[in-house]
């Protein structure tokens, strides 16, 4: 794409998002609308606002990406991020809105009635906040990168300040309609050059994925590396390299690519002819159009890693913090079942297209296996598949989607970390809030500048593991089981906190070891939920004198209808 | 029939003389036979054996309900990696021309989410619209009328 038309649609979707952010407390001329909005928004509204404040980057870019790299295993990402609101729904939906609960340190202090519990989970809230944000900022420095042309530190940078002014000003935790509107805005980005691509595709041959053999450059193609990769080369190809190749400076020379690995340096340029194999990054393994799109072919441990993937998304959606608030704009719990039941037909609706993205790219952009920026194929195909002034507003289309996509994800999740910091660590009050959301998002960017580059999905899926390892036996036990105590609800949390956490930094800070371990501690879910189940029941079961003194009035308000006349205790959540 | 009845047999004796007798004026509402028990809510509220089995009821037909949906999503989602696992055939077979697993996971299994809910949300309602029946006292085959409304 042209800088120009790149820069323009980001700085369109940041100038909108700054605007509505400054003009949504006047709209909505209280802080905090949600006791407003309750009574005014439909569910379709709500559940496009949590459509649109759930689909981050991690969805909009990384799925394809992943995809793209890895095949066919990948497609359970998209499918547990949607059956994690299955779960919910049946689960904790209702009565969690019943429980009138803001934040999920408020569920547990209405639920336990714990100082200690309260604690543990704001601390869970903020780390699992982090992990959430990080790999949002690092794909906004990656998209700014390729539509821009700017470093990936100042693109992070950039955004991280859009959003805190966004958060500062007050705006997105009041606007539904503006999260309503990004979702609509994501779907759109989406499949409009998706249609286009699928029929420049037909008129291509419609030519199909399941060859024996690893992909090829379809036609002559140039190659810019943007960072310095290590690739493996399975067939000598003839190439022109200008840039670094294996410590020497080359000028446009013709040089021939053995096979083997091979080290290219920042910023060179490599041309292949049509019809050579594409060298892989080192560590992602060349394999045929045929294994690509089979099931269980992809990395070590396969089953056991598609098991622990469908256990974090299923059971991780229900704890993350920037989830649970929304559910609070519902009138009462029989709205938040519907709102749920919506949501899973537009995340549905949103899902189906991520799949056809990472085909089309093993297609039509298979030098992002060379990179390594598979992250990139949302924004790279359109414009390879659509030439002309068409490609490049379909492309400029994307980049605004993505904007969209991690501004609203890093608002809700900022807001949401802030609310809690500012509440419970700070002193509470406007000011605290402000320190707070500086500490929400300075935290995250540094982890961002910090880390090793790492999939978006991949970090999000962390996450997710950590969020299924503690809040997911919080809340279920929580509302179905009356014997949970203090001591077991404090026991599963940090059980589960230490346990996948532990295993997360290691992933992030030293990556994963090979063979049964590596699997052990990248996906860490399939051990660490049930653990962390079994020892909050195990403790509540010892500990039975622990149990909440109100716990049967907290059963009437988590599941009586709110058509009925009951006492439901006095609890209330603070005021931010 | 709408409006005030009179009861009584005042008509008959209008033109006698002296003012007419008085007349007791009810709504049909008002003659509806009175509820015999006092409200299951108030045992609800002052937590009596009566009230914990109604509450224990409601929360184990809905925590049934949710296992229910769970079982299932259980067995087909994490069945197929195990079918993957287990029947090469399962992985190779591609109807349509697009290997089974892409049909299921890109494609089959979101309409099969959104079915699952709705079918869900159903019930769940049927099950707080008995309870409000049994706890009110109303008739719980009400017709379709929706207490919740």
């Amino acid at each position: 794409m042209t800088a120009p038309s790149g820069i323009a649609a980001v700085s369109l979707v940041l100038v909108a998002t700054l605007l509505l952010g400054a003009l949504g407390p006047r709209l909505s001329r209280t802080t905090c609308d949600f006791y407003v909005a309750s009574r005014t928004v439909s569910p379709l509204r709500n559940a496009s606002a949590i459509g649109g404040e759930y689909l981050s980057a991690a969805s909009f870019l990384g799925i394809a990406g992943l995809i793209l790299a890895h095949g066919a295993d990948m497609l359970w990402l998209p499918v547990g991020w949607t059956g994690g609101y299955l779960v919910l729904l049946v689960l904790i939906a209702a009565p969690l809105r019943r429980s009138g609960a803001y934040t999920l340190p408020d569920f547990a202090e209405a639920r336990l009635g714990s100082a200690a519990v309260r604690r543990t989970t704001t601390a869970l809230v903020v780390l699992i906040g982090w992990l959430y944000l990080m790999p949002q900022l690092q794909s906004a420095g990656l998209v700014l990168r390729t539509a821009t042309g700017t470093p990936v530190w100042a693109g992070a940078a950039l955004v991280t300040v859009v959003v805190a002014v966004n958060v500062l000003i007050g705006g997105m935790r009041s606007i539904t309609l503006v999260q309503a509107f990004q979702y609509w805005l994501k779907l759109t980005a989406l499949a409009v050059p998706l249609v286009f691509m699928l029929l420049a595709w037909r008129f291509d041959g419609a030519s199909g994925l399941t060859r024996d053999a690893p992909p090829v450059f379809p036609e002559r193609t140039t190659v810019r590396v943007g960072a310095e990769v290590a690739v493996r080369v399975q067939r000598p190809a003839e190439v022109t390299v200008t840039g670094r190749l294996d410590g020497a400076d080359l000028r446009a020379r013709p040089v021939t690519l053995t096979a083997g690995t091979h080290r290219i340096g920042k910023d060179a340029v490599v041309t292949f002819p049509a019809g050579a194999a594409v060298p892989h990054v080192a560590d992602l393994p060349a394999r045929t159009g045929r294994e690509w799109a089979l099931p269980l072919s992809g990395r070590d441990n396969p089953l056991y890693g598609t098991y622990s993937l469908i256990l974090a998304t299923f059971l991780g959606t229900m704890g993350l913090p920037h989830v649970l608030v929304r559910f609070y704009t519902n009138p009462d719990g029989r709205a938040a079942r519907r709102t749920t039941a919506i949501v899973l037909s537009l995340l549905g609706a949103f899902y189906l297209m991520p799949a056809l993205y990472g085909v089309l790219g093993r297609m039509y952009a298979p030098e992002l296996l060379m990179t390594g920026r598979t992250d990139a194929v949302v924004l790279t195909l359109p414009g390879r598949l659509v030439g002309g002034a068409a490609g490049d507003l379909l492309t400029a289309l994307v980049t605004g989607g993505a904007v969209a996509a991690f501004l609203s994800t890093s608002s809700g999740l900022a807001v949401s970390v802030a609310g809690v910091i500012g509440q419970d660590v700070l002193r509470g009050g406007v000011r605290s809030f402000r320190l707070a959301t500086v500490l929400a998002l300075a935290v995250p960017l540094a982890l961002a500048l910090a880390a090793r580059e790492l999939a978006v999905a991949d970090v999000v899926g962390l996450a997710f593991a950590v969020a299924a390892s503690t809040f997911c036996p919080l809340l279920v036990l929580g509302i179905w089981w009356r014997r949970l105590t203090v001591a077991g609800a404090l026991a599963g949390l940090l059980t589960g906190g230490t346990t996948a956490g532990g295993a997360v930094s290691w992933t992030i800070v030293g990556g994963t070891p090979d063979g049964t371990a590596g699997a052990l501690l990248a996906q860490p879910a399939a051990w660490s939920v049930p653990l962390a189940f079994a020892v909050m029941a195990g403790v509540s079961l010892l500990t039975p004198r622990g149990v909440p003194a109100g716990t049967a009035r907290i059963m009437v308000r988590l599941h009586v209808p709110e058509s009925l006349d009951v006492d439901r205790g006095t609890w209330r959540p603070k005021e931010g | 029939m709408g409006g005030p009845v009179r009861s009584g047999a005042g008509q008959r004796r209008a033109g006698a003389a002296g003012p007419p007798p008085r007349v007791l004026v009810t709504s049909p509402r008002a003659r509806a036979p009175r509820r015999s028990a006092p409200p299951v809510t108030r045992e609800i509220d002052e937590q009596t054996g009566l009230g914990e089995a109604y509450m224990r009821s409601l929360v184990r037909a809905q925590f049934r309900l949710a296992l229910l949906v769970c079982a299932v999503a259980v067995a087909a989602i994490g069945g197929l990696p195990l079918l993957f696992a287990a029947a090469p055939r399962a992985r190779t077979v591609a109807p349509l021309g697009v290997p089974l697993a892409w049909l299921l996971l890109a494609g089959a299994m979101y309409p099969a989410f959104v079915a699952g809910g709705w079918w869900y949300v159903r019930h769940a309602e049927r099950n707080e619209r008995d309870f409000a029946a049994l706890v009110t006292g109303a008739d719980p085959a009400a017709g379709d009328r929706d207490p919740l409304r």
